[in-house]
């Protein structure tokens, strides 16, 4: 659970370019993060080469958070 | 200038008049490039004339699960696809009156729905690489209309609604969504109308002549060129005048 946490929370310093510790349960991408839309659809990207899971639209559209992210990805891997 | 070393370009129709021609010249310019389309003798005919660099996969764009899977055979076989010319089109000309649903469908599956389809699935690549190019062949007739084909016109002025409204979306991205509008162009359909009919038409163009492959090729060159880089969302209009947009 918490090296998954720890490698999308990795991604996202990374892509979006923000602090580590601004990168907390509730934080959301757009919101809290500073994302854009497109960014979101990046990182879910992101996510499916790291983890080698396929995430399908609809559920990226849920993906919203950073909490978010790391429940989806412990269910689907 | 417009040098494309080192980027890899999939080409739809590249099996006819105006397809083959952006081929060449994107090829020339020293892109690899894929060519495809339905018939696969005039694309392995051409790849044969390219030389190096060239690849084959066809690719029938009525059927849309075959489309899904050509960008991923064009990247298999090219290693990216950085540089997308949706250029094949159909025309099931009829009065609007008569025209069947069919007709109207299958026409706005090949010129819009593909080339939509072919857009995402390269996008992922493009965002990546944070660079893409893409060149849709609209026409003249998506502007201005043509009696008998709703069907065509209408999906050629869609692709240059599709194009604009991707271009906001990935221009941050360094990917640019451009369109090519050509006018009357001699190809081997034109060859076949009597000189009586092609003076008819030659009156219509300022120019005074049709437009030739490599005109609208040339275009295409630009459009996908690292030169182009700021221009987005734009129609190129290459129609000798013939309509001035």
């Amino acid at each position: 659970m918490s090296d998954i946490a720890d490698r999308v929370r990795k991604i996202v310093v990374e892509h979006l370019g923000v602090e580590e510790d601004k990168v907390v349960e509730n934080a959301s991408f757009i919101d809290d993060l500073g994302a854009d839309s497109l960014d979101t659809v990046e990182l879910v990207m992101a996510f499916e080469e790291e983890f080698g899971i396929e995430i399908p639209d609809d559920a990226a559209e849920s993906i919203q958070s950073f909490g978010d992210a790391v429940a989806f990805v412990t269910k689907a891997s | 200038m417009f040098d494309l070393t080192g980027k890899c370009a999939l080409v739809t129709g590249a099996s006819g008049g105006i397809g083959a021609e952006i081929a060449r010249t994107l090829h020339g310019a020293g892109a690899t490039v894929a060519l495809s389309g339905t018939r696969e003798a005039p694309l392995e005919a051409l790849a044969a004339e390219l030389g190096e660099r060239a690849h084959v996969t066809p690719c029938n764009l009525s059927d849309l699960s075959a489309v899904d899977a050509l960008p991923k055979a064009a990247a298999a076989a090219m290693g990216s696809v950085d540089i997308l010319v949706n250029n094949a089109g159909i025309t099931r000309d009829n009065l609007f009156m008569r025209m069947s649903d069919d007709e109207w469908q299958s026409v706005i599956d090949v010129n819009l729905t593909a080339a939509f389809k072919l857009s995402k699935g390269v996008m992922r690549g493009m965002m990546k690489a944070r660079w893409g190019r893409i060149v849709n062949i609209s026409s003249i007739v998506g502007a201005t209309g043509n009696p008998g084909q709703g069907n065509y016109a209408a999906s050629k002025a869609g692709l240059i609604g599709m194009s604009k409204s991707l271009a906001y979306e990935v221009a941050s991205r360094g990917i640019t969504v451009n369109a090519v509008a050509p006018g009357f162009i001699a190809t081997a359909m034109t060859d076949k109308l009597t000189d009586e009919q092609k003076d008819k038409i030659n009156v219509q163009i300022p120019a005074g002549r049709m437009g030739t492959p490599q005109e609208i090729a040339a275009a295409a060159l630009y459009l996908a060129s690292p030169e182009a880089g700021y221009v987005t969302g734009a129609t190129l209009h290459v129609n000798g005048g013939m309509a001035m947009l």
